[in-house]
């Protein structure tokens, strides 16, 4: 059990952001729609077909060994954008410490998507996640349910088309107002004072 | 042969409740059973969110519960109340009211924190706005969370409400 | 013949156990679905979702400091780094840095919430595991620092004492005295746990070989924090991308070995005696300064900014310059208390009996003809008229400035520019990573908070196959994780 000193510089072999973006671009070229940056963060738009070998590229290159997968999430831009979904991949790469960002166009009437889990088992959860709060499916996945809100809940919460307060009372989720008839059924034998 | 009581002797410490020194306690079975009631809470554990803390803290060694005679129970058989300290959400709804349905009786329970009692600032699609939607509360304790003090008051509060009650014990109520 | 009626008598099955969202050994509401063979374990379903209260959804119906409240009921062990991350990464979208003093004193905070963080996961994962006396010892620390964080700020357990541009208020001296006292004597008491429990012998073997897992299998499944580093992989945030102070004092990072929950458990020990040294270091060079930035568009300043104005005693009286006023009745309609009154297009006029002094119509006039009077409580409209043609005091002016900004980012928020970014922290538990998407309003349009207990979480079934039932439980307490910080 060794207590180790971590150095606190950049790695001499890390790449800046951009020129990340450049060696996809190069691999990839028809694949890439737009690059953008925002305070010294870049994000890759990439068309969803190919996502997975672009992403396994990025894991497995020796100069670029991406092998941890930040955070894997979607965003809903109804009405904002042409496209309605996009989902995000937050890349960095513990070796070398450099991150990129990988975002991925998906419309609305066919939201399906390529399961990344081959290549990094802890997107399991995500996508799960992603899955439950958008309703972006990602085939080829191990188990995909829900994860957050109940099994048999409708609607998928985080779209901005769901209220914040939740359905109407008349649409409730049938476990809660299950739950409220036993209550009055056995309102009866509750100790009055 | 019934005692006469009106001989000397006889000392009423307080409303109800006379003692003929030096060892004979004269009262009502509802103060007495009540007494032993209130001395002697033993709720289940049921922290769901932050608020479970601030009861381990009320647990632990700067505040005692145990002076009270407050001991944590795992099981719902064996206990007596229930502290539902922290959010109910839609789907912990069924689980927190199939404890509730273990415990037998007397039972009571205690909301505490803002979320237990109204919902707290979770206003959103699947926080319960207050678990009194489905359950009988007794005492409601507000606070984000309540300092372990103001469960400790919560507690008292509700020994003060089993020390009025009336033939609670008796199977002709 | 026998055999078979033998074979039919002894079948065994897996047997298909619940470990129920109500337990005491589960961290919060965690439910587990056990596959046993005998005691062995085939297999681990995690159901969470239990607290799911919609933080992500509600943050994006709130501007960027209401949203900040409710980043401290995320991880509700170590409330001020939640608050930490949020601050840090929505400094860096609005493009500003606190100043010295903050980041310092936010160092210092971040580092005491991961002792008390530490303190709270030694005492369930000894309790669960069977030794109850840590329980008891680690509460007693936890409650001085809880004492610390209510001298600073009032609260105990869910503070918000971090905001977006700095800290709430300035740290007294008797914290920094207090605290040090601390710090000194601390490691006397991380002495006293580890005698109970380091070379135990019960101990070593409900925790040496449980839960392995190797550094490329961690990292693949998404791990980090002091789980991620018992098994040799070097990745802290706070080397690798520093933020606040990190950079400027020096500790180590203690890296295990065998990637079991013992070399855990030493992780997090060691630690808690680093960030010890941190928060002495931080207190030697404290800097002295300002606690907030000065920046118009994206801070909030402290109120005694505004006391000029708003202090009851200064006996202010509101008065309407009639040669600005253009008539629009806006103020008219803002008073709470009713007491403008005019005709469209005509000046108006406060009735200075109704007039609560409460600056709403100051702020909501677009053609400065509101006028504050120093001093004009109960005087006459002339008189007035007669002190607003005076200039006005270069106090009242700033404050007004103040005040003005106040209600604005109140009621609208202030202003992200465009664009999106993801900024990670380290909390105790792990890697705490904020998403944000801005579309240039006062609201985030997505706020992604990155939980590390989620992933955690997810990597349960990983680590208990093949072990007992009673292993189960030493394995959620090493992930340590927190229910509220999973399910969000």
């Amino acid at each position: 059990m060794a207590v180790t000193e971590v150095r606190i510089s950049i790695h001499p072999a890390g790449l800046n952001p951009k020129d990340i973006a450049e060696k996809i671009k190069e691999q990839f070229p028809d694949q890439v729609i737009e690059v953008a940056e925002f305070r010294d963060q870049v994000s890759v738009i990439v068309k969803r077909d190919q996502i997975v070998p672009i992403l396994k590229y990025l894991h497995d290159d020796p100069l670029l060994s991406f092998d941890h997968l930040q955070d894997l999430t979607a965003v809903d831009y109804l009405n904002k954008k042409d496209i309605r979904f996009e989902v995000v991949y937050n890349l960095y790469s513990i070796k070398y410490r450099h991150k990129i960002r990988i975002r991925v166009q998906v419309p609305d009437n066919d939201p399906k998507i390529n399961s990344v889990v081959p290549i990094w088992a802890g997107a399991n959860w995500h996508e799960r996640e992603c899955f439950d709060m958008f309703g972006i499916v990602f085939t080829r996945h191990p188990d995909l349910r829900r994860i957050l809100m109940p099994e048999d809940w409708e609607g998928h919460p985080l779209r901005k088309d769901y209220p914040l307060k939740g359905p109407a009372p008349e649409n409730e989720w049938p476990g809660f107002v299950e739950v409220l008839n036993r209550s009055k059924e056995l309102k009866e034998f509750e100790w009055e004072g | 042969m019934l005692i006469d009581t009106s001989t000397v002797g006889l000392v009423e410490v307080e409303e109800g409740t006379k003692i003929l020194p030096p060892n004979v306690i004269i009262t009502t079975l509802d103060k007495f059973i009540n007494w032993g009631r209130l001395s002697s809470i033993w709720p289940t554990t049921f922290g769901l969110a932050c608020c479970a803390i601030e009861m381990m803290a009320a647990g632990a060694a700067h505040y005692d519960f145990d002076r009270f005679g407050i001991i944590f129970r795992g099981s719902p058989r064996q206990a007596d109340c229930m502290i539902v300290a922290g959010t109910v959400t839609k789907k912990m709804a069924p689980v927190v009211r199939r404890v509730y349905d273990q415990i037998p009786e007397p039972r009571y329970v205690v909301a505490m924190g803002s979320c237990a009692c109204t919902g707290g600032i979770f206003r959103t699609y699947s926080t319960v706005q207050g678990c009194d939607t489905f359950l009988p509360v007794d005492v409601y304790v507000p606070g984000c969370p309540p300092r372990p003090e103001t469960l400790l008051e919560g507690m008292m509060l509700l020994q003060e409400k089993i020390r009025k009650e009336q033939a609670r014990w008796s199977p002709w109520r | 013949m026998i055999r078979k009626e033998a074979e039919k008598i002894f079948e065994t099955r897996e047997l298909n156990v619940n470990m129920g969202p109500q337990h005491p050994a589960t961290h919060g509401v965690l439910r587990l679905v056990l596959d046993i063979d005998g005691e062995t374990i085939v297999k681990v379903t995690p159901y969470v979702g239990y607290l799911h209260r919609g933080i992500e959804k509600l943050g994006e119906s709130l501007s960027y400091f209401q949203a900040l409240p409710l980043t401290d009921r995320m991880d509700y062990v170590s409330a001020m780094s939640n608050n930490i991350g949020y601050c840090v990464a929505v400094e860096k979208l609005f493009g500003i840095e606190a100043p010295e003093r903050a980041k310092f004193i936010r160092t210092i905070v971040g580092e005491m919430s991961r002792i008390a963080n530490h303190l709270l996961w030694l005492a369930t994962h000894a309790l669960d595991i069977g030794a109850m006396t840590v329980f008891l010892y680690c509460f007693r620390e936890r409650e001085w620092i809880l004492d610390l964080y209510e001298m600073i700020c009032g609260a105990r357990l869910t503070v918000t004492y971090p905001r977006v541009g700095g800290v709430r208020n300035d740290v007294p001296q008797e914290f920094l005295d207090s605290l040090w006292k601390f710090t000194e004597e601390f490691p006397s008491r991380i002495l006293e746990y580890e005698t109970l429990i380091d070379q135990n012998r019960i101990w070593l073997l409900r925790t040496k070989g449980i839960g392995v897992i190797s550094a490329e299998e961690a990292v693949s499944w998404g791990m980090t924090g002091p789980t991620l580093r018992g098994s040799g992989v070097p990745y802290d945030i706070r080397k690798h991308m520093p933020y606040d102070a990190y950079d400027k004092v020096e500790f180590e990072v203690p890296i295990g070995t065998e990637g079991d929950t013992y070399d855990r458990y030493r992780c997090r020990m060691l630690e808690m005696r680093q960030s010890n040294k941190i928060i002495r270091q931080c207190i030697e060079k404290l800097p002295t300064g300002p606690v907030m930035a000065d920046e118009p568009k994206f801070t909030l300043q402290p109120k005694d900014m505004m006391m000029p104005i708003t202090h009851p005693t200064k006996e202010m009286a509101y008065f309407i310059d009639e040669k600005k006023c253009k008539g629009c009745g806006m103020c008219l309609r803002a008073c709470p208390a009713k007491a403008i009154f005019g005709e469209k297009k005509k000046p108006h006029k406060i009735d200075q009996a109704l007039c609560l002094q409460c600056a709403t119509c100051f702020v909501t006039c677009k053609f400065k003809a509101m006028k504050i009077i120093p001093g004009g409580k109960g005087l006459s409209d002339e008189k007035l008229a007669e002190l607003a043609a005076a200039p006005v005091p270069e106090e009242i002016t700033k404050a007004a400035e103040y005040l003005v900004r106040q209600f604005e980012f109140v009621k609208k928020g202030p202003r992200a520019p465009e664009g999106e970014l993801y900024v990670a922290t380290e909390v105790p538990k792990g890697e705490l990573g904020f998403y944000f998407v801005s579309d240039g309003s006062g609201k985030p349009y997505r706020m992604r908070l990155r939980a590390p207990s989620f992933i955690h979480a997810g990597c349960l079934p990983r680590l208990c196959i093949g072990h007992l039932v009673a292993d189960v439980i030493a394995a959620i307490g090493t992930i340590d994780i927190v229910l509220g910080e999973c399910d969000r």
